[in-house]
């Protein structure tokens, strides 16, 4: 007679075994994960949890006074304030999901290497996190937007793309865990990658219509080429939902969507198989 | 028969480790390696001018384990540092994968390779409790079950809501300890985490992890270089050596193979002809052979008994003031004592006879081994070794006799190895009339 075995331990997995039941079952962890980011991340500091709020509230300053005053960028007759503030917390979003995630296994090692659990779980909950970060500059956003709402002379109007908001939300969410876990992958065996997180995402934010509108680069060859890129839709989806500026590229955010999910699977895929031996080259 | 129901089952079980850095550390150190391997030139990222060592050679840190665990069973884990204990723990809890080779596994399995994994030192302890539960395997429900067994299992339950970073470390421990041990998980895997904590937490754990195995039937599996806590705690014992398994049955037997891992007792024993010698490169007097003369056809003596042996020897010249030391050893190394012959002289010969009495009527009961050591003794304290046979190599045991009968054993660890003569009573007013009357 065959014994059932709850679990065997074999050298090599196959391709798409990918334990997704198994992340699922750990879920509880994943929400303490969050939790614990959350309740440690800004102990012992004077501003506390303000810092969520600073962060993209100076950015926007920034980027008005640089881009809108001294470069002159159009914002499409948006309130230029509101204008960046939207662009800086949806990139946030993308970015903080794709950095904090990238480094899973380099900051986790201590953890992984002692005890077994799923370890999706880690950068599942990172991305959590950020999503809730998010939704705490969605506040601001929406406070702001009310403050400009009231004043003279400033004009923007919401559409009916403003519904689409969770989704797009979502979408960022999973784009960034995609290419954050196939980096952190990769971060495994060469460190340098790490680097290249750190300025490759500065660099990307230029080709994502964020400081600017994409009305701004016209129709053609360049606008392809910066729609193409799976964050612009979004963005610019996000903007034109909440202030009326930019185009809605729906074909273009159809192709996001298979990006994304082309990146997601890839990334899990990649991260299955790492996960198995990492200890040994980390 | 009765089948006994297998919790682990491992078979032909390998982990191989590459020797030296694993690959440039860079991607374009491994590229550069690549691109040079291709049009077969010299690699640009190895050494230059020194042997490098272990590029690509490997090293087996398990080699082939065989091993089958049933449920209930508490299977302790020894065996020197690098023997394999801890490899063998990380692939039995999926830190990292085998080589060759598989494992199977029936029932939940969680592993305590260290404590407080995953402790979070700004959190309280009862957020850390939840946290590291949910780690080791629990869902959110099954730890607030257990929350209060858990906290108060710990001891710390006044400092429950104050952040880790503040508690000692033996309450860190304590509050890691308390959940893990309250894990639901069939298969427990432990490596020397007992190895902290105050005497009375210890026992408490041994108590506890003996409690679960025993009647909830649950199979734990613990290396330890701790002996006491082996014995307590196991009632199997694996010893590991070069990453296999070399011995797999009785507790005390594996400890006994792991202490004294050379000791085998046999009667006559004929030493290796290039046996070592420290002292002399080329000696005059060699130890060729020996008997031991018991009653029995194995080196065992009772309690009281005197030991004789006869030593075969050769010499290539005449030797005056020949002496012969003997230095008796516990089996765990621990020396016991010594004694010298008188001087004599020797004379040349190729195979030479003598017989060695000794008193060791008052050696406890137990196993022992000994150094025999020829040397020309002077008068000027130069003295000179000639052969020496090095302990470990000739064993006898002591057993208990009707004279010497100590009841539940003789403990060791408590009175040493040495019997003395037999503790005498008398009333007080008897020995004072004794002594008048001198």
């Amino acid at each position: 007679m065959e014994k059932k075995w709850t679990a065997e331990i074999k050298p090599k997995k196959k391709v798409f075994e990918l334990n997704l039941k198994e992340t699922f079952k750990y879920r509880d962890l994943i929400w303490l994960f969050v939790t614990r980011d959350f309740k440690t991340r800004y102990k012992q500091t004077i501003l506390g949890p303000a810092w969520f709020i600073i962060q993209p509230l100076m950015a926007s300053v920034i980027h008005t006074l640089v881009f809108g005053n001294i470069a002159g960028l159009s914002t499409d007759g948006v309130p230029q304030f509101l204008f960046y503030l939207a662009g800086s917390i949806t990139w946030g979003l993308f970015s903080g999901a794709l950095t904090a995630t990238s480094n899973t296994f380099v900051a986790n090692a201590g953890v992984f290497g002692k005890v077994y659990f799923p370890r999706l779980t880690t950068p599942i909950a990172t991305a959590i996190t950020q999503m809730f970060n998010f939704f705490i500059q969605f506040g601001i956003f929406g406070v702001c937007a009310l403050v400009f709402f009231f004043l003279p002379n400033e004009n923007f109007t919401v559409t009916w793309v403003a519904a689409l908001t969770p989704v797009l939300i979502i979408q960022l969410a999973l784009l960034g865990l995609g290419f954050g876990i196939i980096i952190s992958s990769l971060t495994t065996k060469y460190r340098d990658l790490q680097v290249l997180v750190g300025f490759g995402v500065q660099l990307w934010m230029y080709v994502t219509p964020v400081v600017y509108s994409s009305n701004t680069i016209g129709n053609g060859g360049l606008y392809t080429a910066t729609m193409i890129n799976p964050v612009s839709p979004i963005v610019e989806l996000f903007k034109y939902g909440w202030l009326g500026a930019g185009s809605t590229p729906w074909l273009y955010w159809g192709i996001s969507w298979a990006t994304t999910f082309a990146v997601l699977f890839l990334g899990i895929v990649i991260f299955n198989k790492i996960e198995k031996n990492f200890m040994d080259t980390v | 028969m009765e089948e006994k129901d297998i919790a682990i089952q491992i078979t032909g079980l390998k982990k191989r480790y590459r020797l030296g850095t694993i690959g440039g550390g860079t991607l374009r150190g491994d590229l550069q390696s690549w691109w040079a391997r291709v049009r077969h030139k010299e690699d640009p990222n190895s050494k230059i001018g020194s042997k490098v060592y272990g590029k690509n050679e490997t090293f087996m840190a398990l080699d082939g384990i065989d091993l089958t665990v049933y449920k209930g069973e508490r299977v302790g884990i020894i065996g020197h540092n690098g023997a394999g204990k801890s490899t063998l723990l990380k692939l039995l809890s999926r830190v990292t994968g085998p080589t060759e080779g598989e494992i199977k596994l029936d029932g939940r399995i969680s592993s305590m390779l260290e404590v407080g994994t995953g402790f979070n030192g700004e959190l309280t302890g009862r957020e850390n409790v939840y946290l590291n539960g949910a780690i080791l395997g629990m869902t959110k429900a099954e730890i607030d079950s257990k929350i209060d067994k858990i906290i108060e299992f710990s001891e710390c339950a006044q400092f429950i809501d104050t952040p880790v970073k503040r508690y000692s470390s033996g309450m860190y421990v304590k509050l890691a300890f308390a959940v893990a041990s309250h894990l639901d998980s069939e298969i427990l895997i432990m490596d020397e985490v007992l190895a902290v904590g105050d005497v009375a937490f210890q026992k408490k754990c041994l108590e506890k992890m003996s409690q679960v195995s025993q009647d909830e039937g649950r199979t734990i599996l613990y290396v330890s270089h701790n002996m006491n806590t082996i014995r307590q705690l196991c009632n199997r014992c694996i010893v590991m050596d070069h990453g296999k398994i070399v011995f797999n049955g009785d507790v005390s037997e594996g400890i006994d193979r792991y202490l004294g891992n050379k000791m085998v007792a046999q009667n006559a024993i004929v030493f290796h002809k290039d046996h070592k010698n420290k002292f002399i490169k080329n000696p005059d007097f060699i130890f060729e052979s020996l008997e031991m003369k018991s009653r029995l056809n194995v080196p065992v003596y009772t309690c009281g008994e005197k030991m004789e042996m006869v030593v075969t020897y050769r010499c290539k010249k005449a030797i005056e003031n020949m002496a012969f030391s003997m230095v008796f050893y516990f089996y765990d190394q621990s020396p016991v004592s010594m004694t010298t012959s008188e001087r004599f002289n020797i004379e040349q010969t190729e195979q030479g006879k003598l017989v060695f009495s000794v008193d060791i009527s008052h050696f406890a009961p137990g196993k022992y081994t000994m150094d025999l050591c020829s040397y020309e003794a002077s008068d000027f304290a130069d003295t000179k070794f000639h052969d020496m046979i090095v302990k470990n190599v000739i064993n006898f045991e002591v057993t208990e006799s009707p004279k010497f009968n100590f009841g539940r054993g003789w403990n060791h660890s408590l009175w040493g190895h040495i019997v003395s003569e037999k503790l005498e009573v008398g009333k007080m007013d008897e020995r004072e009339d004794r002594s008048s009357a001198e």
